[in-house]
């Protein structure tokens, strides 16, 4: 064992990391809030009573608390969605559209096998969700290992291809007959529905993500794929001299980050509406980009800044209520974070693309 | 069927116009190397003022003035970190979208429902007399009509000009640039406020002339269609009039075919642009012609 193992030692480390932490996030937080107060101001509202409001309804209370948890889960899968390629410079920026396949595939199953029991259905759901949002990648995957098609391209304009065919099936062949032409799939079975924790609308997926982010950790650190991963990451060249098939892992990659996007379609549709709808994501695929950046593709700071955003996406419904603003304001203080958050971090790493 | 071909004439150019001029705006910016997935807010917010605008004044050419103003001032923040600031542009671009979705949100709400006159219509003398196609082609307001000439003097700009070299220059190579006595990062905010402007006039042209109303979100995902036409388009400011010709075409034939009860899903039409697109890019990796600019996306780092 060597003396990095002391106890003293580690928890010296673990203090400088969370003041690095505090820095990294702290500091732009409170800047930003700070701007966005002024926003309020020029609005005519007081910026203090909102934030006490938001404060008051999101962190201090058990029903607002719930609802943050309940918005970390896509956030933190479609965060991992971008995390997973990122290894090896993959730019993803299609969880959007990969969360919408998913949902998409989760409820042809839900709703072609919904005489399963929930033990058989949940997990097949689950699966075709994955299925679906990976497949969608993987196309963008396969057009990159074979140098068609830059992979930051094709995703980003895939988004809309599919949003649009959620549309398509949502308003035709799948619309619910006995909806009075309201545009959405007919109720999944109780069995496809995922169980949420006791009376909040906190549901599965939380385990599920979490679960996919120590997965996520675990294959890095401990794994020969992680180890070949970060071989690709740190010189492509030398990795395929070495033998590494690097357009295999290109679209797995892709495949398993927009599978987990899948994931987090799926969840949205199983558990928080219980059918498929056109406007299925907030643009939870979006912010999952922003997440995952601004953790640096660190499973922990995953969860700190999906938490982070989850807070801001809750107080938007917090402000709309008591504050009469439209909801979509806390967009506002998303992006000034992540200004100020982007405007310090890259002058420090350097070159980034 | 001439009415019908007519109808779609008008529904393209109208259509079309505004992606065209955020489309110009977006290949000036790439020229020089900045990828600005943030157009969809510059766009908002270009249109959120624009109406505002509108609603106070009834003014025309003012609130095109000010939703242009407005978005060359959203994307000088946008500006500032990707250039000074040397930040991703991937995500400071959706950074800058989602500023624009709740700008635009906050300054619209109030005016939710207003409606106004929208921009007048200019007959051209004579050539609006023209059988059939007179009366649709030549029948429109200013900002139409003025997006043509925009995008042939991008073109001269860019290709013909001193300063188009130094932008195309930036965009290939920003240390032969730097190197010559030029400064990348001055390049690259001139063209992001050139940019920024073209992206206020789109959005405008959606509220002002196009919707007369102020909605939420009422881009619906047309900045990130002007950057695909960039790419459909290699990044050419003539080639863009095809791209937002055939994307007006889309829109227009959607509308068109729910008119006449034809049964073709307005969900897989309105693909059309993201798909063609995407099969242009595939189209061209086989014959390995390569118009990107070099350096799009990279930060050019000084030259230490």
């Amino acid at each position: 064992m060597s003396r990095d193992s002391d106890p003293p030692d580690v928890i010296r480390r673990m203090g400088r990391a969370w003041a690095a932490g505090l820095a990294r996030f702290g500091v732009p937080f409170g800047l930003a809030l700070a701007v966005f107060a002024v926003v309020l101001l020029l609005a005519g509202r007081n910026p203090l009573r909102a934030y006490v409001d938001v404060f008051l309804n999101t962190l201090a209370s058990g029903y607002g608390f719930s609802e943050v948890l309940v918005r970390m889960i896509p956030l933190m899968l479609t965060a991992l969605a971008v995390a997973v390629p990122s290894r090896i410079w993959l730019i993803n920026v299609g969880g959007e559209g990969q969360l919408y396949i998913g949902a998409l595939f989760a409820t042809w199953g839900a709703l072609t096998f919904s005489g399963l029991p929930a033990w058989a259905l949940l997990p097949l759901v689950a699966g075709m969700g994955f299925l679906g949002g990976g497949l969608w990648a993987a196309i963008s995957g396969v057009m990159r290992a074979k140098g068609w098609v830059s992979e930051t391209i094709s995703t980003l304009l895939m988004n809309y291809v599919a949003i649009l065919l959620v549309s398509f099936f949502v308003f035709g062949p799948w619309m619910d007959p006995d909806s009075a032409n309201y545009p959405q799939t007919a109720q999944f079975p109780r069995a496809a529905q995922l169980p949420a924790f006791f009376d909040t609308r906190v549901h599965l997926g939380i385990v599920l993500a979490l679960v996919m982010l120590i997965l996520f950790h675990f294959v890095l650190s401990r794994t020969r794929w992680g180890l070949e991963m970060r071989a690709i990451g740190g010189n492509a060249e030398a990795a395929r001299r070495n033998g590494i098939p690097i357009e295999r892992y290109i679209v797995a990659l892709m495949f398993i980050g927009g599978g987990l996007a899948g994931l987090a379609g799926m969840g949205e549709v199983s558990a928080i509406q219980g059918r498929l709808r056109p406007s299925l994501s907030p643009g939870y695929g979006f912010a999952g980009f922003l997440v995952s950046w601004l953790s640096g593709g660190r499973p922990v700071g995953i969860v700190a800044a999906a938490f982070l955003l989850a807070i801001i996406a809750a107080s938007g419904d917090i402000l709309q209520m008591l504050h009469q603003l439209p909801a979509s304001v806390v967009n506002i203080l998303m992006a000034l974070i992540l200004f100020v958050v982007l405007a310090r971090h890259d002058q420090r790493r350097g070159a980034r693309r | 069927m001439t009415a019908v071909i007519e109808t779609l004439l008008l529904g393209a150019i109208l259509s079309g116009t505004p992606v065209l001029y955020a489309t110009l705006g977006e290949v000036l910016g790439e020229r020089a190397g900045i990828i600005n997935l943030g157009l969809e807010g510059v766009m908002l917010i270009g249109a959120a003022v624009g109406f505002v605008t509108a609603v106070h004044t009834e003014n025309a050419v003012l609130s095109i003035l000010a939703a242009a103003a407005a978005g060359a001032l959203l994307n000088m923040v946008f500006a500032y970190v990707v250039v000074t600031r040397r930040a991703n542009q991937l995500a400071s671009g959706l950074a800058l979208m989602f500023c624009g979705v709740g700008l635009s949100a906050l300054l619209g709400s109030p005016y939710r429902g207003s409606r106004i006159e929208g921009l007048p219509e200019i007959k051209v003398p004579i050539l609006s007399d023209l059988p059939i196609v007179g009366q649709r082609v030549f029948h429109h307001d200013l900002l139409v009509y003025l997006v043509v000439p925009v995008a042939v003097l991008l073109w001269w700009v860019l290709f013909r000009t001193r300063w188009g070299l130094w932008v195309r220059a930036v965009g290939e190579s920003p240390t032969t640039v730097y190197a010559a006595g030029v400064s990348p990062p001055l390049v690259q905010y001139q063209v992001l406020l050139v940019a920024g402007f073209l992206g206020g006039i789109a959005g405008g042209h959606l509220s002002l002339s196009i919707a007369k109303t102020w909605a939420e979100w009422m881009t619906a995902g047309q900045g990130f269609i002007a950057v695909a036409l960039v790419i459909f388009s290699r990044w050419h400011p003539l080639r863009a009039m095809v791209g937002a010709l055939v994307f007006g075409g889309a829109v227009a034939a959607q509308l068109q075919m729910q008119a006449s009860g034809v049964r073709v899903s307005p969900f897989l039409l309105g693909m059309l642009p993201y798909l063609l697109s995407i099969g242009v890019l595939l189209m061209w990796s086989k014959t390995r012609r390569h118009a990107a600019p070099a350096s799009l996306g990279r930060v050019f780092q000084g030259t230490e």
